[in-house]
């Protein structure tokens, strides 16, 4: 097992070479540049510009550039923002609370009405629940966030006027106060997020369960006397839920990337509008390693996903 | 008006003859705006007049918290840093200059005593040298006293190239000397007319010496005190993250009397204008919304019943087209739009003027900018003084079908003019921006009726405005026959702008494209009329040059005016924002208050 995991590691160290070149050669060829806001301003002249490209190397050749960024990165060094004059690191982990509570909680919500929703539905296929169920998980994964996001908005902050639309980081109170605003501010973007996440993974529940209701040693476990609930819960589900697993170690490092669209519409300060603020800005230590560790979350959940396997489903050997 | 007797008039005002409202209300009969007058009456050796404030409270704080929304939030809180007015305005919430500029364009004291003037001594009479008088008593937030030595060190801090400061524009060409604690000496290595750009404004505020001194030069990243802030302003730094928040609470040992009103300040990032709007007009969950650039309709809907309203400043920021007087299509020396060619098709001046009449400013104004845009013949609009009375504009599409007739441009099977096998096919870029994509399409509508074939093209502005030496779509590189985009006067004088497009500074491949004048215009006459006005220390014959400059551009048309845009913002119904064309939004924030 742990030689296992020792060497999925070690394969995982030219993926994540190759994904960095990858990387940061795409970002080197994409066009602007981070001090292109002065171009504008009359009062800098070009040479001020010319000289703070200099100053932080960005007219050096490409490879040097990478060889430069790869070392640091080596060190614990993720860069230094153009934009902001400070560390990426720093700048990171600022934005990482907000992140983790919003897409952390929203994933949880989808989780809590995938499951049961689809394996209630799929013991009952074609029933009104099921057709129910289906046509609005049809419904969900149809409309995109930026649509529901902004229809929350206009119903819940302007019409009904219940709900801030503005998420706030530094909310004034304590206890119990600060605990409930933090939840009433979070209520739009955790159900605009996790309605539209429940939506594809109802689905996904749904037929995952069936391929496995059907099979013979649930008819054998019924056979035996055993309750329906004990049937769907401790042989059914346990099995069905092995592709579940991948589906959502694939989405957990989602959970660290943010939801781009999302955290624009109600200003939350996630990891995900850093990001879309430094493309826009062409801050690309910042954008390089916002990707590079998203990358390495998914090589990481990857792997979880594998070793969850042997634990879910013993027949699968880890070797 | 006649030069003799406006200097007989400032004589008068000079010996208390005529008092200064009465000089200001003549000079207002004669077209001139009152800051103009103030700014003559100063250079003529009377001092200039301060500001008037309009704050109304009687004590300090009590205001509650002041939430503002700038939908694209600081990212950075050290002024000499600052890439955009966003980090400015941010900063400026914390630090202070010595004096900034209220809605009239006049100047308001801030850590300053007294406003220079040839009277006090202030100013020299041949404009090289300025002398500013601090304010005594005022301290940083952590207790130490400001004096002399923090601005001298400002000035040596940012002069540094290593420091890679964004203010050495305005610092390196000067020298800075202590007089005593309290006051400081500007000298400037030429004339100076206009004085007040150092350590004036939003973009010059001044940072404690005892907390950078040992971070000047390389160090200068290395800061702590770059992303906390201790400085002299009304807010004490609190807290800060990078594109999301910065916020501050009332200084109990501020400067002046009865400031602030508020007990706190908080300035979200994030979002879009649009929602920024909503969030400010319609449901009020903040003060106070920055840069409202959202299509007028949506404004009115919003506003209807609302909880806030727009606000709106004037300054002298012109939406243009420019015209390019090379050929962007032939590569000379590996360089497209080389100063070495001419414009196939504008160096007819036919075809320029003819442009200028296909510019329905008036729709523009109507569809898109509403309530906050003027129509404008001249490129240069503002402050006042310098505005010139002498231009007009008009919409024809007849009378350019008619120029264009005449000048032998005659349309072909297509529809679409043309003269010696050369058809009138323009490519008309700008960066994307929503009022700006439907400026070209009615302007492409005009100039089909009138037989010009225009090709659209938008650009991100990231790379429009981007000097990335390898991307041939940056508005300095110049592909296209026409462009369109602003750019800023960021303060109430015209010379950095009007100095742009000196022949001399032509953007080529020579200088990486970093030269300003980018329509690549030459014209020896507006060469000698900037450089003179650069000189000029009399401020009615300096307006005039202006003046000829401006007016030389539109004789050429080197530039169409679309818009004279103003600033927008969003309040609410009871604040009270004091916000100048002049200066960032935070500049006069120690001015506002609440009605209750």
């Amino acid at each position: 097992m742990s030689q296992y995991v020792l060497r999925r590691l070690m394969i995982a160290i030219p993926s994540l070479l190759g994904i960095s070149v990858v990387l940061f050669v795409v970002l080197a060829l994409a066009p602007g540049d981070p001090f292109s806001e002065l171009a504008t301003n009359p009062n800098v002249p070009p040479e001020v510009q010319a000289a703070l490209r200099a100053k932080f190397g960005l007219d050096d050749p490409i490879h040097l550039r990478y060889l430069h960024w790869l070392n640091a990165m080596l060190h614990g060094d993720w860069g230094f923002s153009f934009v902001s004059r400070m560390n990426v690191d720093t700048l990171i982990l600022q934005r990482l609370p907000a992140t983790l509570y919003v897409i952390g909680s929203a994933q949880i919500l989808a989780l809590l009405i995938a499951i049961p929703v689809g394996v209630y539905a799929a013991t009952k296929p074609y029933s009104l629940f099921d057709q129910i169920a289906n046509t609005l998980a049809f419904v969900g994964f149809s409309l995109p966030t930026f649509f529901t996001g902004i229809l929350f908005i206009l119903i819940f902050s302007v019409t009904l006027d219940w709900l801030p639309f503005v998420y706030t980081t530094d909310i004034k109170g304590t206890g119990i106060h600060w605990v409930l605003e933090m939840i009433r501010q979070a209520i739009m973007p955790v159900a605009v997020l996790g309605l539209f996440q429940a939506a594809s993974m109802t689905r996904f529940v749904r037929s995952a369960m069936l391929d496995v209701i059907r099979l013979d040693y649930v008819t054998t476990a019924r056979a035996k006397g055993l309750g329906q609930a004990k049937v769907i819960v401790k042989h059914v589900m346990r099995n069905a839920m092995i592709p579940v697993v991948t589906l959502i170690a694939l989405q957990m490092p989602a959970v660290f990337g943010g939801a781009i669209v999302t955290e624009q519409i109600f200003r939350i300060p996630g990891i995900g509008s850093l990001l879309i603020s430094s493309i826009l800005s062409n801050d690309t230590p910042v954008v390089m390693a916002v990707t590079f560790v998203f990358a390495c979350l998914v090589v990481l959940f990857n792997l979880i996903a594998d070793v969850l396997y042997g634990w879910l489903d013993p027949r699968i050997s880890l070797r | 008006m006649l030069d003799k007797e406006l200097r007989s008039m400032i004589g008068e005002v000079k010996d208390g003859r005529m008092d200064r409202r009465a000089f200001i209300t003549r000079m207002a009969a004669v077209g001139l705006t009152a800051p103009l007058a103030n700014q003559i009456l100063a250079l003529g050796g009377v001092a200039m007049a301060e500001g008037a404030s309009t704050y109304k409270p009687t004590k300090r704080g009590g205001g509650g918290a002041l939430k503002l929304l700038w939908w694209q939030g600081p990212t950075l809180l050290n002024p000499h840093f600052a890439t955009g007015t966003k980090d400015q305005d941010g900063a400026r919430l914390f630090y202070e200059p010595l004096a900034c500029w209220d809605p009239d364009g006049n100047m308001k004291l801030v850590l300053a005593a007294e406003i220079p003037s040839i009277q006090n001594g202030g100013l020299a009479a041949d404009g090289k040298s300025v002398t500013w008088k601090l304010k005594p008593g005022v301290k940083w937030h952590d207790g130490t006293p400001f004096t002399a030595d923090d601005v001298v060190f400002n000035w040596e801090y940012a002069k540094d190239p290593a420091t890679s400061a964004l203010t050495i524009a305005t610092l390196r060409d000067i020298t800075v000397e202590k007089v005593d604690n309290l006051t400081v000496r500007i000298l400037f290595n030429k004339p100076t007319p206009f004085w007040a750009d150092a350590f004036v404004g939003a973009p010059n505020t001044i940072i404690p010496k005892h907390l950078f001194k040992d971070y000047m030069g390389s160090k200068s990243r290395e800061a702590p005190t770059n992303l906390s802030p201790v400085g002299t302003g009304p807010y004490k730094f609190v807290e800060f993250k990078p594109g999301d928040l910065v916020r501050g609470v009332l200084n109990p040992d501020y400067h002046m009397p009865n400031r602030p009103y508020f007990d706190s300040v908080e300035m979200k990032g994030g979002g879009d204008a649009v929602s920024a709007a909503r969030a400010v007009i319609q449901t009020g969950e903040y003060d106070f919304g920055w840069n409202i650039q959202v299509e007028d309709d949506v404004l009115l809907r919003l506003e209807k019943g609302g909880k806030g309203k727009t606000v709106y400043a004037v300054g002298g920021d012109t939406e243009f087209i420019a015209l390019n007087f090379t050929d962007p299509n032939t590569e000379v020396d590996g360089e497209r739009s080389s100063i070495k060619t001419k414009h196939p098709l504008f160096s007819d001046p036919a075809v320029r003027k003819a442009l200028s009449l296909l510019i329905d400013r008036e729709s523009v104004k109507k569809a898109i900018y509403g309530r906050a845009g003027r129509t404008t013949a001249n490129f240069l609009n503002g402050p006042e003084k310098f505005v010139s009375k002498n231009t007009t504009w008009e919409f024809s599409i007849e009378k350019a079908s008619k120029i264009l007739d005449e000048a032998g441009w005659k349309p072909g099977a297509d529809g679409i003019r043309e003269k010696d096998g050369k058809k009138l096919k323009l490519l008309y870029q700008t960066a994307i921006n929503g009022p700006r994509q439907k400026t070209q399409a009615i302007v492409k509508q005009a100039c089909q009726k009138a037989g010009i074939d225009v090709e659209l093209k938008s650009v991100v502005a990231s790379v429009f405005f981007s000097s990335d030496v390898g991307n041939p779509d940056t508005y300095s590189k110049f592909y296209a026959d026409m462009e369109m985009f602003q750019i800023p006067l960021s303060q109430p004088d015209p010379s950095q702008h009007m100095r742009r497009y000196l022949s001399t500074l032509v953007a080529t491949k020579e200088n990486k494209w970093q030269g300003t004048n980018f329509p690549r215009w030459v014209n020896k006459e507006y060469d000698a009329t900037i450089q003179a006005a650069d000189g000029e220390m009399d401020p009615v014959k300096r307006a005039a040059l202006y003046i000829k400059a401006n007016d030389l551009m539109y004789q050429d048309t080197v530039f169409i005016p679309v818009q004279h845009r103003l600033k927008v913002e969003a309040a609410a119904n009871n604040l009270r924002p004091v916000v100048s064309g002049w200066a960032n939004e935070t500049d006069n924030l120690f001015d506002w208050y609440r009605e209750e």
